[in-house]
């Protein structure tokens, strides 16, 4: 294996992508929103393609802000829909999503004569041409993704108490005036810049890959939301360093040129989710399978079904 | 004139490939139209979203597969048979999670899209310098606008499979969405069933995947059932409604691609279909209009009637007998929590629906006859419920005004009168004066 620098950024910064998705991804997990990254993702091609309009140049401070506002969007629209017309919360995000998607392609077409931005592109941007080929060059991606991280560490301290009241018993939170309304559109708005931010420069399947997977492991894992928040970043950030060696690897043993990073982050994501569903301490299959095998030391001739207490009176 | 005859010429299906084209989407968006509406009731619409990207690996192994046996690797039938196997597998994680994880459905959806379509991404670029490797983005993202006789076959036998297990196991399937529980609980084979409407969804995904695409099979089956629910409560009807909004998508949507041959396909039938979702929103028995409109209805009357037995309390406190004689404004703003607005809207309303008169002191309202009558028989309405919960319900008499105040206004005639008869109030009127 040919471990250079460039193997090293590619790692911090898949590290990096899955700290700040893991954060906010917890949240989602916990509030039954896990498909919100996913819908985002697809729903910010009309702001990207606005925003080029408008610009007319693929600056990117205007298309960052332009899907992070489509993201937004797809949120609010999707809790009105659900709210006032009581349409099923994955319905609402459905129709959103894919109508906004839709918008997005058409105006893509529209601006097709004098641009190329490529859907394919938007939805497969790679984490392999994020990092640097010279040493000493500090890759913009990192440096975009630390920034999220240290915004989302900042938010979820700072709103701590209100994210997991509003999270957990949103009935409890009103009641107090914790405004859990605003605490949903908050962590939407989180989701949307790090959603953003992350498939703008390592692919939007590793986004909604880390948003949810390294948070449902964790959830398999421990039962307290700080904890959950440390094993999700730790999970994912090992993901990530598993999925970059697998990506260098796997292919080598069956023969072929190389794969993507970013699928095999993915892909590493879902293994250790394997692990922690078959292994983990006190929930994992395996383990309660153990367990209830240990718990039945007694002679085979005792070892009848005990049935429902009482029954045996009649 | 001429761009008229172009427009009638597509709408009626002259041309052949605009007929396949739209039977094509019109029959997939029915098809999905009464698969969706079982998603949606059971909360899970948007596993087509899920499906269409756990079909990945599976394409992509087919393909694999072909390739290095040397095979023609772009054939159609044995890379549907791969998509097929690859979202059952995914369905099959996903009920495998659901079933044996305290992990919600959500969560389980978005483990099986992410980390199937990751693993299809990797294989995909592994594959990418095998042989006819190009043909396969056109395989997964689909063309609307070269849709051949081969799909509409396959989206037909899919459509009459899924319209037949429908109606043979209707009532199991509409039981498990309704109440999972109850089902497993009458002794319903919850696990088979669940694995056979995702696998009639998988089917439906994988053939309207391959002919028209990733976004559109997404939104076919999840916005004309959303948007059948505007119209009915019941899910016979609404399934058939959301066929009916599916195929009227595909017809219009497909019909307009035709005429605007730079706009892709999939993304105008979509809108197609949000733009009858936006109506159904709307304007539909159970949309956001009539919902507001009969809510403040309601509001209306609940206020009118707390105003009228407001002065009612107040012209009896004045000692019997109770007289009908103005009222004064600021007696009636310490009987309520009124804010000055509101009791001037509340009296406005009163006065445009007959209650009040006019009796030529701003700062008084006094009640008309029909008003006075009404205000009475809420009051006694009233009284009666309060009896009622006091003696029947044991809620303590200082609380009995405000439990009243929720439940009186939905009171009927019927319910009145087995109140009358239960507690043998003593009627407010006085003996007959000439009685013989």
């Amino acid at each position: 294996m040919n471990w250079t620098f460039t193997d090293t950024w590619i790692v911090i910064t898949g590290m990096l992508c899955a700290v700040a998705c893991a954060l906010p991804g917890c949240f989602l997990v916990l509030r039954r929103m896990s498909m919100m990254g996913d819908a985002i993702s697809h729903a910010v091609l009309p702001g990207l393609a606005i925003a080029f309009m408008i610009t007319g140049a693929r600056e990117s401070v205007p298309m960052f802000l332009g899907a992070v506002a489509t993201g937004v969007f797809t949120a609010l629209f999707t809790q009105w829909i659900h709210r006032f017309a009581n349409v099923d919360q994955g319905a609402a995000m459905g129709v959103v999503f894919t109508t906004l998607f839709a918008i997005g392609l058409l105006l893509i077409v529209a601006a097709a004569d004098h641009v190329d931005l490529d859907p394919g592109c938007v939805l497969y941007g790679a984490i392999e041409t994020s990092a640097p080929v010279v040493p000493g060059e500090f890759p913009r991606a990192a440096a975009v993704l630390g920034a999220v991280v240290v915004l989302n560490l900042l938010v979820i301290a700072l709103f701590y108490k209100e994210l997991r009241l509003s999270s957990f018993d949103p009935a409890l939170a009103d009641t107090l005036g914790f405004r859990p309304g605003l605490m949903h559109y908050l962590l939407m708005t989180l989701v949307a810049i790090t959603t953003v931010a992350a498939f703008e420069s390592v692919g939007s399947i590793i986004v909604i890959a880390m948003l949810i997977v390294p948070a449902a492991t964790a959830q398999l894992l421990t039962k307290r939301l700080l904890p959950m928040l440390f094993t999700a970043s730790i999970t994912g950030a090992l993901a990530a360093l598993l999925g970059h060696v697998g990506a260098i690897t796997v292919p080598m043993w069956l023969g072929f040129q190389g794969s993507s990073t970013s699928g095999m982050m993915a892909a590493a994501c879902g293994l250790l989710f394997a692990l922690a569903w078959l292994f983990a301490p006190g929930e994992g299959l395996v383990t309660r399978w153990r367990k209830s095998a240990n718990q039945a030391p007694t002679p085979p001739e005792l070892r009848k079904d005990p049935g429902i207490p009482g029954e045996s009176l009649h | 004139m001429n761009s008229v005859q172009t427009w009638w010429e597509i709408l009626t299906l002259h041309s052949h490939n605009t007929r396949m084209v739209v039977l094509t989407t019109a029959l997939l968006g029915a098809g999905s139209g009464v698969i969706g509406s079982l998603l949606l009731l059971r909360k899970r619409s948007l596993m087509g979203d899920v499906l269409s990207h756990a079909t990945l690996p599976g394409i992509v192994a087919a393909f694999a597969l072909l390739s290095t046996a040397g095979l023609a690797a772009k054939q159609w039938f044995p890379l549907l048979v791969g998509a097929t196997l690859s979202g059952l597998a995914g369905v099959g994680v996903m009920v495998a999670i659901r079933r044996t994880t305290r992990l919600r459905d959500d969560v389980a959806m978005g483990i099986v899209l992410s980390v199937f379509f990751g693993i299809g991404v990797a294989m995909l670029q592994m594959v990418r310098d095998l042989p006819d490797a190009a043909g396969l983005s056109s395989f997964i993202y689909g063309k609307t606008a070269s849709i051949i006789s081969f799909d509409l076959v396959g989206i037909s036998i899919v459509a009459v499979l899924v319209l037949s297990v429908v109606l043979l196991l209707g009532k199991e399937l509409v039981l498990l969405c309704f109440d999972d529980g109850f089902a497993a609980a009458q002794g319903w084979p919850v696990a088979m069933l669940d694995f056979l409407l995702l696998g009639l969804v998988t089917l439906m995904t994988v053939a309207g995947l391959q002919s028209v695409g990733l976004v559109l099979i997404i939104a076919f089956l999840i916005i004309p059932a959303a948007a059948a629910r505007f119209w009915t409560g019941r899910v016979g009807t609404m399934m058939a409604v959301a066929a009916i909004i599916g195929a009227l998508s595909g017809w219009a949507g497909a019909s307009a691609s035709a005429a605007l041959p730079d706009a892709p396909a999939g993304a105008v039938i979509v809108l197609a279909a949000a733009a009858i979702f936006a109506i159904s929103l709307i304007g539909g028995p159970r949309g956001v209009w009539c919902r507001q409109r009969e809510l403040s209805r309601l509001k209306d009357r609940v206020g009118r009637q707390h105003l009228l037995r407001s002065i009612f309390e107040i012209l009896e406190d004045a000692g019997p007998p109770t007289a009908n004689r103005p009222v004064s404004l600021d007696d009636l703003l310490e009987q309520r929590s009124w804010s000055p607005r509101e009791l001037r809207r509340l009296l406005r309303r009163a006065r445009r629906h007959g209650s009040t008169e006019p009796c030529g002191n701003g700062g008084f309202v006094l009640l008309s006859e029909a008003g006075f009558g009404e205000a009475s028989r809420i009051t006694r309405n009233h009284r009666l419920w309060e009896i009622y919960l006091i003696r029947h319900a044991d809620i303590a008499p200082s609380h009995v005004d405000r439990d009243a105040d929720m439940v009186e206004h939905i009171l009927g005639p019927e319910m009145v009168r087995q109140l009358e008869r239960e507690l043998d109030p003593v009627l407010p009127l006085p003996p007959n004066p000439h009685a013989r």
